[in-house]
């Protein structure tokens, strides 16, 4: 089977060391994680973890399923890109003598919807949100007219498709899990 | 009330009082002393068993865990203390094992600078236990002790882990008893999908060749009995695996065999034969798929797991059951109508009339020669009436002894399946005398595996633990002996092993023992061995090359077993 790009994400209580367990699973299988982003999310207490990687569907299932069964882990879903919407964002740092002896740079600024966050005498922070091609784009321009200093790139942040994802009921319907047996 | 205002250790002792622990095994270090301490006063509420290495502790709460059905408890210090247990998490992790250990962890104000005997014991215990934590306050312990035993327990049972930090042992608390039994991100009991209940009994009703394989999950939920009605009501011949031998018993006229790589050649060959699969509480492990290309690809398959995970990993499921079977297989069973399926139930007979004149008469009543394992397992059984526990080691002793004892009673086979860890039986079957006190326990171990962990012999010597011991001494790490012998032109490196008087080592330790290599002499100390009260060490010298047959070779299809 041909390896995608799927995006995973888990939700999880926000106690120490729980990256570890998510990444234990990709470790173990020799995956390589692409881009992460960790943050708070809508409901208090809960983390909100938004993993690429590149993997088999079949792989990726299995691995979601692995995950959501840590103790701690609420839910971990994977999806496609036509699932999602995603950005990214990223900050360029730009000589400014370069910038002020090739016309070019400025150009490039604004055909690329960057916008300029700060200027001084040595550098001119410049940042973009995007899709990954669009930022990288730009940092390829950025290259050629050799004026580059500094260049970083954000994990992605995504969103689902779907109209909401509620994880309140999974998470304080207390009923659903003590069914079963009583032992 | 007011609330009483405790140390951290004596703490613990009330948390694991509330949890209704019994017994602890364990050994003492720096960094665990106060709760050492705190037990000098709780002699009466717990048994305290002292062993030998901290590996032997970890399987005796496995031991202790499998032949109770409760949550084996262990206590070691910090650093190697922990470090030796980690055997032992990661085979009671694979095996679906419920026990917690508590480790002694250094100040929590020192932690992260390389104190002495400090280990990441979270961060090493986390891919291999199902729940690691750190206390590091004394306000956490009774919350942290009763969710470690409530995970423990709950769904796929599983080990935890209690990096137990001094400071919070020493400092003082007030102290409130605590019962977890909710965790909002934790579903240990699936709700039963109403449609997949019925998709599954209507296609087992359908089904002209059913086979039901059933694993350790049948005993892990109390479903002996749910499993009974629902192979009675419907005639559904069933293959067991190595982990699941005693969920039924061994006579029960649709018990068709073991499962797996030496299992009966009957429900393994019949496994690509059948129409229909129902796989309930077990893992499709590859020891029991073999080949898992063409491991029943004809067939449809039903999963019944508690574990999501478990669905479509190895083999895909046609209809997953999630849920708990002690409450998923009374629901199928009412579905059930009763088919008469006797065409295909006698075909199990036709292989096993094939496996009895190729691979079992030969094991258990050879003509003449030196002793074989499988006379030894089936007349130890047979002696017990059949009801013993049994506990082993790992290799060729495991699987002839799993192969030719008998069982008559839930919770009677205590092996190391998953993890395959050579050194379990002794410890094991120490924990089992104390899980099932009013029970007949045989381990049996080769003469690898009983070293790797014989200075347990001191654990039974002081705990007067009546282990009935069996070492099948054929002066080989047999089991890969064989290997070499089938695989690798009869090269036989680092196999032969130059063994030690086991019965002066027993004498030592004061532990009564009897060395049979004639087979006329076998009934004789068997009788002596079961008959003298306490523990005892029979030791016989089996033949040195035999292979454990039938085998379904490495890459081969669970329909390809060998006889030779
Ligand atoms: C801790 C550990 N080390 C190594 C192995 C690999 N191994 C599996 S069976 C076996 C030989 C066991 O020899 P023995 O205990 O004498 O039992 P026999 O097969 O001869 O009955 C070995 C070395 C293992 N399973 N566990
Ligand atoms: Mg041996």
């Amino acid at each position: 089977m041909e390896k995608k790009l799927f995006t995973l994400i888990v939700y999880s209580e926000n106690i120490a060391g729980l990256l570890n367990q998510v990444t234990a699973e990709f470790t173990r299988r020799q995956m390589n994680i692409e881009t992460l982003n960790v943050s708070s999310s809508s409901i208090e207490g809960v983390h909100r973890y938004t993993i690429t990687l590149w993997a088999e569907e079949e792989t990726i299932k299995k691995v979601a399923k692995r995950i959501e069964k840590r103790i701690d882990v609420v839910k971990a879903d994977y999806y496609t890109d036509k699932e999602i919407f995603m950005q990214e964002v990223a900050l360029y740092k730009i000589s400014t003598p370069k910038m002020l002896n090739n016309k070019q740079v400025s150009k490039i600024i604004r055909h690329n919807n960057a916008r300029v966050l700060e200027i001084n005498a040595s550098y001119v922070l410049v940042e973009k949100t995007g899709k990954t091609e669009e930022i990288v784009t730009l940092y390829k321009e950025f290259v050629a007219e050799q004026c580059l200093l500094q260049y970083v790139k954000s994990g992605r942040v995504a969103i689902t498709r779907d109209y909401n994802e509620d994880l309140s009921e999974q998470l304080f319907n207390e009923d659903a899990k003590r069914k079963g047996i009583n032992r | 009330m007011e609330k009483e205002i405790i140390r951290g250790a004596e703490a613990l002792m009330r948390s694991l009082m509330n949890e209704q622990v019994d017994t602890i095994f364990g050994y003492p270090g720096g960094s665990i002393m106060p709760v050492f301490d705190a037990l000098y006063d709780h002699k009466e509420d717990f048994k305290q068993v002292l062993v030998r290495h901290e590996q032997g502790a970890l399987h005796a709460a496995q031991g202790y865990a499998r032949s109770s059905g409760k949550v084996g408890v262990c206590i070691v210090t910090s650093g190697p203390g922990a470090t030796n247990t980690l055997t032992g998490i990661a085979d009671a992790m694979l095996d679906s094992t419920p026990v917690v250990l508590i480790a002694g962890q250094v100040m929590s104000s020192v932690l992260g600078t390389d104190f002495f005997q400090e280990v990441d014991l979270v961060g090493v215990t986390q891919p291999i236990a199902k729940w690691s934590y750190q206390i590091r306050s004394a306000e956490d312990i009774a919350w942290a002790v009763s969710r470690a035993f409530y995970i423990a327990r709950t769904g796929r049972p599983g080990p935890v882990v209690l990096d137990f930090c001094k400071n919070a042992q020493t400092s003082k608390v007030a102290f409130e008893p605590t019962k977890v039994d909710f965790i909002r991100s934790y579903v240990p009991y699936p709700k039963p999908d109403e449609k997949a209940i019925a998709e599954a009994a209507e296609l087992i009703n359908r089904a002209a060749r059913p086979l039901v394989l059933v694993g350790q999950g049948v005993e892990l939920a109390n479903a002996n009995e749910e499993l009974k009605n629902f192979i009675e009501k419907a005639n559904l011949p069933v293959g067991r695996t190595l982990l699941g031998l005693s969920a039924l018993p061994s006579d029960h006229p649709l018990n068709m065999g073991m499962l797996g790589m030496h299992g009966n050649l009957g429900p393994n060959v019949n496994t690509n034969n059948c129409d229909v699969l129902i796989a309930v509480g077990m893992r499709f492990s590859d020891r029991v798929t073999g080949l898992v290309s063409t491991y029943a690809k004809q067939a449809k398959v039903i999963h019944l797991d508690i574990d999501p995970s478990e669905i479509n990993k190895n083999v895909h499921a046609d209809i997953p059951v999630i849920g708990d079977c002690k409450e998923t297989l009374p629901l199928i069973t009412a579905l059930l109508e009763n088919v008469d399926r006797k065409e295909w139930i006698d075909s199990f007979a036709d292989y096993a009339a094939i496996e009895e004149e190729k691979a079992i008469r030969p094991a258990i009543s050879p003509n003449g020669g030196p002793i074989r394992m499988g006379e030894v397992a089936r007349r130890v059984s047979e002696a017990t009436g059949n009801s013993a526990i049994l506990v082993t080691d790992v290799g060729q002793n495991q699987m002839m002894s799993c192969r030719y004892f008998k069982f008559t009673k839930p919770h009677s086979v205590i092996t190391s399946g998953g993890l395959g860890t050579m050194g379990f039986g002794l410890p094991a079957a120490i924990g089992a005398t104390f899980g099932a006190p009013e029970r007949t326990v045989c381990v049996f171990s080769g003469d690898g595996g009983l070293q790797m962990n014989i200075q347990e012999f001191g654990t039974i010597m002081e705990q007067g633990s009546p282990v009935k011991m069996i070492l099948l001494n054929n002066n080989y790490l047999g089991n890969v002996r064989q290997w070499q012998e089938m695989f690798f032109n009869r090269r036989y490196s680092w196999t032969p092993m130059l063994n030690p008087d086991y019965n002066k080592i027993a004498e030592a330790y004061n532990i009564p023992s009897r060395t049979v290599s004639d087979r006329a002499e076998l009934d004789d100390a068997i009788k002596e061995m079961l008959e003298t009260k306490g523990a005892f060490l029979l030791h016989v010298a089996v033949m040195e090359e035999e292979n454990i047959m039938p085998m379904t070779p490495p890459g081969a299809s669970v329909n390809e077993m060998v006889f030779e």
